[in-house]
């Protein structure tokens, strides 16, 4: 059980590569449009300073779009929470917000805020914001009855409340929440960078396209992949070390 | 015990239907009460209402002399992430004061948790959880405590135990215990009420001062008179 967990990862990879070298195998596809595995390798440890630098700089961006993101998330369901009212007048933008395509604000953000970092950041920080604020909104709403009820009789007040027992027992969904936002915080970065400026692995992407270097373009898919999987990886690590005790 | 009685009288509606009609209820001062009605009666509505809590209809009438109360139910609602003493003592916690240090020992000592205090829930038998939610009522230490079926998850042997227990660490406050369990009344309640869609009635309960052994003879014929008048009252919609 244990072995085959560790070992699927691997298995997929390999299997990926397999396929796709079987693809340009069996249709012929020039590497100007379909480079093999072995392009893409030589891509990656050929330009490795430059992918280097593009992926410190995209996940500069990742986490501080994360951490803005999730913060803000995290602060408006706990205001939301603790004032109903609040959470009535704001649950249906809330909802509006989620439907909207944060990555088609890319554009409108780099007009506003220029090629630096910020509009990455913002688009990062977005598109984090919704799944965070919502499963944590509700957990937060779910408190147990019966705990409620003890609260109450206790004579807490409703900073204590939420303080001592309702955020402890939403800290589950709050979890799930970064996961899920964990997920989308890279691609939302790579978004902003492909629409403005010239760092970071987006931008890398933009301008190996627009040079045919195809290989390059592969490249830093794959240093994306690598590094959305590992800062994925992280944010479950911590999510599941922090919540242990709160089971 | 010179306090005024607690009472309530009034009715309880949910929208158009009475949940139960105009009743009058009176907690005799340090003595244990018990409300012994079938599910859906109204049993834990009228305990909400003692306690100050809200209540899923509308209540006209009112609760005389209501002191702040302690409240145990079936779910001992321990939390997860705090260890049996800190559980113990989460009233303190919620108020923000610091927990009496002593009395918490004390009381973990009393309901056999002396061993206990340092693991979490999730390391406790039913039995011990429960014990800890009777710890954590007995640390707000209040005039009057309100038990919601609080026995009725613990097989047969730990529930008595636990009645055991309870009567002897509750003695001297006013206790109200909510119950669909005849031989629960019996054993713990120096007053009787039976709750039916028509109202409240008074039983009689033993005489003999309380725990009361489950087969003493005038247990079993409490019990069994109230089984009947349950078995006799019209069933519930
Ligand atoms: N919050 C609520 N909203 C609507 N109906 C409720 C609510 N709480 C209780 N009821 C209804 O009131 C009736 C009595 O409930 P309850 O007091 O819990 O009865 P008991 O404790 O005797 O089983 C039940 O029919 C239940 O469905
Ligand atoms: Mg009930």
């Amino acid at each position: 059980m244990r072995l085959t967990r560790f070992l699927a990862p691997p298995a997929i990879a390999a299997g990926f590569v397999l396929l796709w070298q079987g693809l340009i195998l069996a249709t012929g596809l020039p590497p100007f449009l379909l480079p093999g595995p072995g392009a893409v390798a030589a891509a990656v440890i050929a330009q490795r300073e430059v992918l280097t630098g593009a992926a410190l700089r995209t996940l500069a961006e990742v986490l501080t779009g994360f951490a803005l993101g999730a913060g803000s998330g995290a602060t408006l369901a706990i205001a939301m929470a603790a004032w109903p009212r609040l959470a009535a007048t704001l649950r249906p933008a809330l909802l509006i917000s989620q439907v909207i395509p944060t990555f088609a604000l890319a554009p409108v953000l780099t007009l506003w805020l220029g090629y630096g970092m910020a509009p990455k950041i913002v688009v990062t920080a977005l598109i984090c914001f919704f799944p965070v604020a919502s499963a944590f909104l509700d957990g937060l709403e779910r408190t147990s009855p019966v705990c409620r009820d003890l609260a109450r009789t206790m004579g807490a007040g409703p900073a204590r409340e939420m303080w001592h027992l309702r955020i402890p027992m939403a800290l589950p969904l709050l979890g799930s929440g970064l996961k899920l936002a964990a997920i989308y915080a890279p691609v939302g970065a790579v978004i902003g960078e492909w629409v403005g400026g010239s760092e970071g692995l987006g931008a890398v992407m933009i301008h190996a396209n627009g040079r045919m270097r195809i290989d390059l373009s592969f490249a830093a898919l794959v240093v994306v992949t690598a590094l959305a999987l590992a800062f994925h990886a992280g944010i479950s690590l911590a999510v599941r070390r922090g919540l242990a005790r709160f089971g | 015990m010179t306090a005024a009685p607690v009472l309530l009288s009034g009715t309880v509606r949910m929208g158009a239907r009475t949940l139960f009609p105009p009743l009058r209820l009176e907690l005799a001062p340090g003595r244990w009460t018990a409300l012994l009605g079938p599910s859906g009666v109204g049993k834990s509505t009228l305990l909400r209402l003692l306690a100050g809590l809200p209540i899923g209809g509308t209540f006209e009438g009112r609760v005389e002399n209501r002191p702040p109360v302690a409240l145990m139910a079936q779910d001992p609602a321990l939390l997860p992430w705090l260890t049996a003493r800190q559980n113990a003592a989460l009233g303190a916690r919620l108020r923000g004061e610091a927990a009496d240090r002593d009395r918490l020992a004390a009381v973990l000592r009393r309901t056999g948790l002396a061993d206990h205090g340092d693991k979490p829930p999730a390391a406790l038998s039913g039995g011990q959880r429960q014990r800890v939610a009777l710890a954590r009522t007995l640390m707000e230490d209040r005039a009057l405590v309100l038990l919601d079926e609080p026995f009725s998850a613990l097989d047969a042997r730990m529930r008595l135990a636990m009645q055991d227990l309870a009567a002897e660490l509750l003695r001297g406050r006013t206790v109200l215990i909510v119950t669909h369990d005849p031989a629960e009344a019996a054993r713990l309640a120096d007053r009787i009420f039976l709750m039916t869609e028509t109202g409240l009635t008074e039983e009689v309960a033993p005489a003999c001062p309380a725990p009361r052994p489950p087969a003493d003879p005038a247990v079993l014929a409490c019990q069994g008179a109230l089984l009947t008048r349950l078995t006799e009252a019209p069933a519930c919609a």
